[in-house]
C-alpha cells in the first residue's frame, strides 16, 4: 500500500492521523480570491519530482499522476515488488481517475493565447487524457499487463480494485497495481463548487466535513493518490510477498436514477452483492467504512442502505472523509488503505465531527471517538455521480 | 539582436526549458542528443523558438537544424 494524502504522505503518518482524528482540511485563500463559494479543501503537499524524474518524463505527468507515482513507489516497496521482478513478469495496472481539468485548461490557454498548437507543449496530450495516470504508471514502471483506467466518478478507485479482483480471480492476471488519483487544484472542482454541494462552514474548516451528523451542510473536496498491489495468493506466496489481506468480495450496481442524487435501492444492492460475492454474513463484518461525504441527502441514503443490508446487527460505521474530505476518484482506494491501517492496528478511528445523528442517520451505529477494537473483516462503500456503486469486502490475513 | 545576444538568450531559454546546463552546449554539439529530445518533445523546441522569436520552422527546415550553431544561424537569418 502507498498513499499521498492530506492526512499524511506515509502509511505511518496516515495511521497516526486516523488514530488521533487529525483533519487534513484547511481554508484556501487562493480559492476564496478566485470566487469559490466554499474555499476549503484538503491540504495535499505538492510533490517535487525534479530530482527524481527527468524533465521529459515529468512533462507527461499532471498533478494526479505525480501523486500516483509517489504512492506507487511506496506500495511497490512495501510489497517487495522490485523493478527487476516487474521487468521479467507481467504486472498490470488499473487505476481510478476521472478528470484532468487543470492540465487540459493550461494547455488550451496556451494554445488560445499563442494561436499555435505547438504552444500546448509535448506533454499536453498525455496529461489531458483521463488515462494519464495509467499511461504514466505503466511507462514509468514498465508494467506489461492489463493497462486500464477506471472512470466511475467517486467510485473510480473502488472499481479499479473490483476489476483487478475479478481479473485475478479468473486467472487472467497474477498481479496488478490498483488505486485511485484525484487532482487537488481548484480547476478540477470549480464546477462542482457551483452546484452548492460543498460545505460553507468556513469558521473552522476542520469541522466542515461531518458525515452523518445532523448539522452537516456539504462535502469538502480533496485529492491525492492511493495505490494497492493486489495479486493471486499463489503468486504472492511464490515470490515471498508480505501478504496483508484478502479481497473477499466485490459488489457493484447502478442506480439508473438521478444523475447526482443517490437513492437507497442501488447502494443496497451493491452492499448485498458484496456480501454474497464474499460468501459472508453481515455479522462477519467488523467495520464499515462508509462512502458518506457529508452531504445531507447522500449520507441519509447510505445510512438507510447500510441499515437495510445489516438488519438488526449494528455494525460500527465511520466515514474517514470526516478527516480527509472527499478524495473523489481516489477515495475508493484510499479508504481501503485507511481501513486496512485500522484493521492492522486494532482500532477504529472516530468519525470526526459526528456529534448528533439526524432522524435518518440514527439508524446506524456511527463511532464518534477513536477506540481500540480488533476486527478481521471490513466493508468499504464508494458511490458516484450517475448512480455508480461499488462495495469491497476485505479480510485480514 | 547581435549574434552573441541571440546565442546568450537561446542558451538561457534552452537551459531553463530542457533542464540541461549551458556548460554542456557547444556550437557543434548535436541539439537532440544534448537536450535529450525525441520526436515528441522536439515540439517544445519548435514552440520555444516560435513563441520567443515569432519564427515558424517548417518541417523541411527542421531537418537542417542539427547543431546549436544551426539553430543560432536559423534564428539570426529569420529575425
Amino acid at each position: 500500500m502507498g498513499i499521498w494524502s492530506c492526512i499524511g504522505t506515509t502509511l505511518d503518518e496516515v495511521r497516526q492521523s486516523l488514530f488521533e482524528g487529525r483533519s487534513g482540511i484547511v481554508f484556501s485563500q487562493e480559492r476564496k480570491d478566485a470566487g469559490f463559494r466554499s474555499p476549503i479543501c484538503g491540504n495535499v503537499p505538492k510533490p517535487d519530482l525534479k530530482k527524481v524524474l527527468s524533465r521529459n518524463v515529468r512533462q507527461m505527468m499532471p498533478e494526479e499522476a505525480q501523486y500516483a507515482y509517489l504512492a506507487t513507489v511506496q506500495a511497490l516497496e512495501q510489497a517487495k515488488l522490485t523493478q527487476d521482478y516487474i521487468d521479467s513478469h507481467e504486472v498490470g495496472v488499473i487505476y481510478g481517475n476521472d478528470s484532468v481539468a487543470e492540465a487540459t485548461m493550461v494547455a488550451m490557454d496556451k494554445f488560445r493565447q499563442a494561436g499555435l498548437t505547438a504552444a500546448c507543449g509535448s506533454g499536453a496530450i498525455f496529461q489531458s487524457m483521463n488515462s494519464t495516470v495509467t499511461m504514466n504508471l505503466a511507462t514509468l514502471f514498465h508494467l506489461k499487463g492489463i493497462n486500464l483506467t477506471a472512470s466511475a466518478a467517486c467510485a473510480s478507485g473502488s472499481q479499479s480494485l473490483g476489476l483487478g479482483f475479478l481479473l485475478i480471480k479468473n486467472g487472467l492476471q497474477d498481479c496488478i497495481v490498483c488505486g485511485g488519483a484525484e487532482e487537488n487544484n481548484m480547476y478540477g472542482i470549480a464546477s462542482f463548487d457551483a452546484l452548492q454541494t460543498f460545505s460553507t462552514r468556513l469558521d473552522d474548516p476542520t469541522k466542515a466535513s461531518r458525515p452523518f451528523d445532523r448539522d452537516r451542510d456539504g462535502l469538502v473536496p480533496s485529492g491525492g493518490a492511493a495505490t494497492l498491489i493486489i495479486e493471486s495468493y499463489e503468486h504472492a506466496v511464490k515470490r515471498g510477498a508480505p501478504i496483508l489481506a484478502e479481497i473477499l468480495g466485490w459488489g457493484f450496481s447502478g442506480n439508473g436514477d438521478h444523475i447526482s442524487t443517490p437513492n437507497v435501492e442501488g447502494p443496497t444492492r451493491s452492499l448485498l452483492r458484496s456480501l454474497e460475492s464474499a460468501g459472508v454474513k453481515p455479522t462477519d463484518i467488523g467495520y464499515v467504512n462508509a462512502h458518506a461525504t457529508s452531504t445531507p441527502i447522500g449520507d441519509s441514503r447510505e445510512a438507510e442502505a447500510i441499515a437495510q443490508a445489516f438488519g438488526d446487527y449494528k455494525v460500527p460505521v465511520t466515514s474517514t472523509k470526516s478527516l480527509t474530505g472527499h478524495e473523489m476518484w481516489m477515495a475508493g482506494a484510499s479508504e481501503i488503505i485507511y481501513s486496512m491501517l485500522m484493521m492492522k492496528n486494532d482500532f477504529i478511528g472516530g468519525s470526526l465531527n459526528f456529534e448528533n445523528p439526524d432522524e435518518v442517520t440514527q439508524c446506524i451505529n456511527v463511532i464518534p471517538e477513536t477506540r481500540q477494537q480488533h476486527f478481521d473483516m471490513f466493508l468499504s462503500n464508494s458511490f458516484g455521480f450517475g448512480g455508480t456503486n461499488s462495495t469491497l469486502i476485505i479480510k485480514n490475513l | 539582436m547581435t549574434r552573441q545576444e541571440i546565442i546568450d538568450q537561446v542558451n538561457s531559454l534552452l537551459e531553463e526549458e530542457f533542464e540541461v546546463e549551458q556548460s554542456e552546449f557547444t556550437p557543434d554539439a548535436n541539439l537532440k542528443d544534448t537536450l535529450n529530445l525525441d520526436s515528441i518533445n522536439l515540439v517544445d523546441l519548435i514552440a520555444l523558438v516560435q513563441m520567443t522569436y515569432k519564427i515558424t520552422i517548417p518541417v523541411e527546415d527542421l531537418k537542417k537544424i542539427q547543431t546549436f550553431n544551426n539553430l543560432y544561424d536559423y534564428i539570426e537569418q529569420h529575425l
